[in-house]
């Protein structure tokens, strides 16, 4: 049926350097989702609450990350700050480019769940004696964070198939590994058939965790 | 003493065409992709929707590996297989096959939520009225449902049209690798990047607001 001999040898001898770096994509797509939150909040927050300058550039911040194409963001940190002489190692590529475009997608996410959350809540908690700070972190926060649970989950798988992009600025992430070994044994079909498979496990597997954290953290 | 040959050359009108003819590249894979595939899509979310146990079990999880695996591994990987069971694909014809089917398998889902969103009333309803089974469905389902989830189609598309960027990896000369090519010879990268990056900007922006002034508009 097939005019081809299917040759699995190579890629199951680098079964172990290929699943190294499954764990490097995922450790690049966590650090940049932690980042990605932290900032998103933040650029969520300037634009409810700020005038000005900043909340502009939070603005821009987020309709570029998310009306461009994540591998053109990935190039402008990877060659476009180049003509300023700022060169980024592949690694600081893919970590600032996930982390802009998580942080984009996930500050519109946060508006959302900021804005399903009645204002009166918060002027209970302050008419019950809170703080600001009490009444954000212990009365907003938790309540903006059921509603985002959901879209943050999306939003790591999104970053770990995004991570693949980092083949084509030469990092060495789970796609770039399997570029370089498929372009060794010139066993490209095999090697990248294995590579789905892994992402596949990686994806099902951040998924079934979420849904595992879910159940314990919303229980009431 | 002046160099007697130059190796890079300057960013010239002309290649403001080359540009240009690129991003009409782009726009055109992009289309026939997401056209296709939206058919397609909305066929498969039918079929979810009708289909109970036997779709479950046979069209969803194809679908899901469509979600769960980065496009550009499968981009790489169709194009690698497709020459094993004997066809002949460039890589424009590989691309579209792809994009059509990852557009597919979101449209999908959409596609199930568009006809989950009418409600089982309102279809007896239109039944009882003596509207047959394809009559309801035309005049009745696709209408009202078609309106509930027309903003989040929009999302998927755009989002296909900015991943039809990935597509520059089997060689075939979009917006992006023509970008790409002209920095190996202008050295200008932030200029040409700027240039790549306003375009997929000035065609996503307005759309997306367009749709999420819909989206409030119809909420109310």
């Amino acid at each position: 049926m097939f005019d081809y001999n299917f040759h699995w040898r190579p890629v199951m001898k680098s079964l172990p350097d290929l699943l190294d770096a499954a764990f490097l994509t995922l450790q690049v797509a966590v650090l940049a989702m932690v980042l990605g939150i932290i900032i998103g909040l933040c650029l969520a927050l300037i634009r409810m609450h700020m005038k000005g300058p900043i909340r502009w550039l939070a603005s821009c911040w987020v309709e570029l990350a998310r009306n461009t194409p994540a591998l053109f963001q990935l190039f402008f940190f990877g060659f476009g700050l180049g003509a300023f002489g700022l060169h980024l190692s592949p690694y600081m590529i893919v970590l600032a480019g996930l982390t802009f475009n998580c942080a984009g997608y996930l500050a519109e996410n946060f508006r959302g769940g900021f804005n399903a959350v009645p204002d009166t809540q918060l002027r209970a908690s302050r008419s019950l004696g809170m703080t600001a700070w009490q009444a954000y972190t212990r009365i907003v926060i938790p309540q903006v964070f059921r509603i985002v649970y959901h879209p943050i989950t999306n939003q790591m798988v999104w970053a770990v198939l995004m991570s693949s992009l980092g083949m084509l600025v030469g990092f060495r992430e789970l796609s770039g590994e399997t570029q370089f070994f498929a372009s060794r044994t010139f066993r490209i079909f095999e090697y990248f058939a294995v590579t789905a498979v892994i992402y596949y496990v990686i994806v099902k597997l951040i998924l079934i965790a979420s849904r595992l954290l879910a159940t314990r953290l919303f229980r009431y | 003493m002046e160099p007697t040959i130059s190796f890079f050359s300057g960013f010239t009108p002309n290649d403001l065409l080359f540009l240009g003819e690129a991003a009409l590249r782009t726009l055109w894979i992009s289309v026939l992709s997401i056209t296709i595939g939206t058919a397609l899509g909305v066929l498969f979310g039918w079929v979810l929707y009708e289909g109970k146990l036997a779709a479950t079990l046979t069209v969803a999880p194809v679908l899901d590996i469509f979600r769960s695996v980065p496009l550009i591994i499968q981009l790489v990987l169709f194009y690698n297989f497709a020459p094993i069971v004997g066809l002949n694909l460039d890589p424009f014809a590989s691309g579209v096959v792809i994009l059509t089917i990852y557009t597919a398998s979101l449209v999908a889902n959409v596609a199930r939520g568009g006809i989950e969103a009418v409600e089982t009333p309102m279809r007896r309803a239109a039944r009882s009225l003596g509207m047959t089974y394809w009559q309801d469905l035309r005049y009745v389902v696709f209408p009202i449902g078609g309106r509930a989830v027309f903003p989040a189609w929009v999302g998927v598309a755009l989002g296909v049209m900015k991943d039809s960027a990935l597509v520059s990896v089997l060689g075939y000369v979009e917006l992006l690798k023509a970008s790409q090519i002209l920095i190996t010879r202008t050295q200008e990268p932030f200029l040409i990047l700027t240039i790549a990056g306003a375009f997929y900007f000035a065609l996503s922006y307005p759309i997306s607001r367009y749709a999420a002034s819909l989206e409030r508009k119809w909420a109310q």
